[in-house]
């Protein structure tokens, strides 16, 4: 139970491994705050919609499965959207269209058709949160990387006289301002991607690679001993 | 905004893609071949001004004279998938030809980010129904020509020799990332110079 929240943080995070979801991602991760807001309201829809797509996995008819869990997503996201209007009205304003952009997330509806109308309750709340989590922590790095880099500042939610704004001394004078542009997204994405592919090939190449990939996603390390091969 | 304005505007300066960052699946996923790239950048185009006409309807039409417009997630949504569906039989019937090009990338469209968005950003913007008719085709020929170039970047690609960390994925993000610093010599002022 406990590996199919983990998993969507390490093994299968939807950022990295999986490169799901990417729209909002970019647009928004300008500033740290804005990852923030994005991942609450992303973790709110996957809970939300998992837990009603896998309650009501057995009343769906097979033939309308897409357009109903689009539905159901749907709401959540509109719920999303006007507890952001009211409440947090800033953040809404940042986020903007991104917001209401969350309903066609590939990773939303990708785990409502591939993981909770096939599983219990329990199980699909945990992929949830996992996936939740993981994507929350995928577009904090990105954000933190470019708004560190690219504005020299680590922006917050403003709590009484800390009005939110972290200057980084040496870089807010003179940040690389490029980064907190829009080519800034697509080339650190690029980088991190590459990043995390050399560790991979990196690990493969230490472990020998009869591990690539073997076992199935979810199932713990049951078949980790592999035949010795290619160990180099 | 002039029509011509909104043509600039949408094709180059908030080119969807890459200022954006609306669409990216499609246009990583289907910029190996540049036949493909044009045959999806084609459908972009057709659904997207199809889909901007059709959602400012509904919204004109429908949410905002029973004051129902915090609907317009749900009701988009489902206008974007069912219209098209209702192209794709319609282009099946009609042209097999144009099905046999366009057939396959229709389905991958409905969950395109940047087809809600400009229905979205359309109504934000309160454009009328000519303006929102012109804005879906220009960020759609924004999309034509992002995934376009960068198809052809891609072919070149694969016959270089890449870092293998780099290889696949990240360096059409990296290419994608230098794409964009080319086109924000497309700004604001340019608009101005231009229009007067």
């Amino acid at each position: 139970m406990e590996s199919e929240f983990s998993k969507g943080i390490f093994k299968e995070n939807p950022i990295f491994i999986i490169l799901l979801g990417l729209c909002p991602t970019l647009a928004v991760s300008t500033q740290v705050v804005n990852a923030l807001g994005m991942g609450a309201g992303v973790i709110f829809v996957l809970l939300g919609s998992e837990i009603f797509v896998s309650l009501l996995k057995d009343f769906i008819p097979e033939r309308i499965r897409i357009p109903s869990f689009i539905v159901i997503i749907a709401s959540f996201v509109t719920v999303v959207d006007l507890v952001m209007q009211a409440y947090a009205p800033s953040l809404s304003r940042n986020l903007g269209v991104f917001v209401q952009l969350i309903v066609v997330n590939c990773i939303i509806l990708g785990r409502a058709e591939a993981f909770a109308s096939k599983r219990k309750l329990g199980e699909s709340l945990l992929d949830a949160l996992g996936m939740g989590v993981g994507f929350t922590l995928g577009l904090l790095l990105i954000s933190a990387i470019r708004e560190i880099l690219g504005s020299g500042t680590i922006t917050l939610f403003a709590v009484g006289s800390f009005d939110g704004v972290i200057l980084i001394p040496g870089l807010s004078s003179q940040p690389a301002r490029v980064l907190a542009l829009a080519p800034g997204a697509l080339l650190v994405i690029g980088f991190l991607k590459a990043f995390f592919n050399w560790l991979e090939i990196r690990r493969e190449a230490r472990t020998g690679w009869a591990l690539e990939k073997k076992p199935a996603a979810g199932v713990p390390a049951a078949g980790a001993p592999a035949p010795a091969g290619g160990a180099s | 905004m002039s029509y011509i304005g909104i043509i600039i505007t949408f094709v180059f300066i908030n080119n969807f893609i890459l200022a954006q960052f609306l669409g990216l699946c499609p246009f990583i996923g289907v910029s190996r071949k540049t036949d493909s790239a044009v045959g999806m950048g084609f459908a972009v185009i057709f659904v997207m001004s199809m889909a901007s006409l059709a959602t400012w309807a509904v919204y004109r039409l429908i949410l905002v004279p029973l004051n129902i417009e915090y609907l317009q997630t749900i009701s988009f949504i489902l206008i974007i998938a069912a219209l098209v569906q209702l192209v794709e039989m319609v282009i099946m019937k009609i042209s097999p030809p144009l099905y046999k090009a366009l057939g396959i990338y229709l389905p991958l469209i409905t969950t395109n980010c940047a087809v809600l968005g400009i229905a979205l950003i359309a109504v934000r913007s309160d454009y009328n129904a000519m303006e929102s008719f012109v804005a879906g085709i220009a960020a759609g020929i924004g999309f034509l020509l992002a995934i376009v170039v960068m198809s052809t970047i891609r072919e070149r690609l694969d016959k270089e020799w890449v870092p293998k960390p780099f290889r696949g994925v990240p360096i059409s993000f990296i290419t994608a990332g230098l794409m964009a610093l080319a086109f924000m010599a497309f700004d604001k002022a340019l608009l101005k110079n231009l229009l007067g």
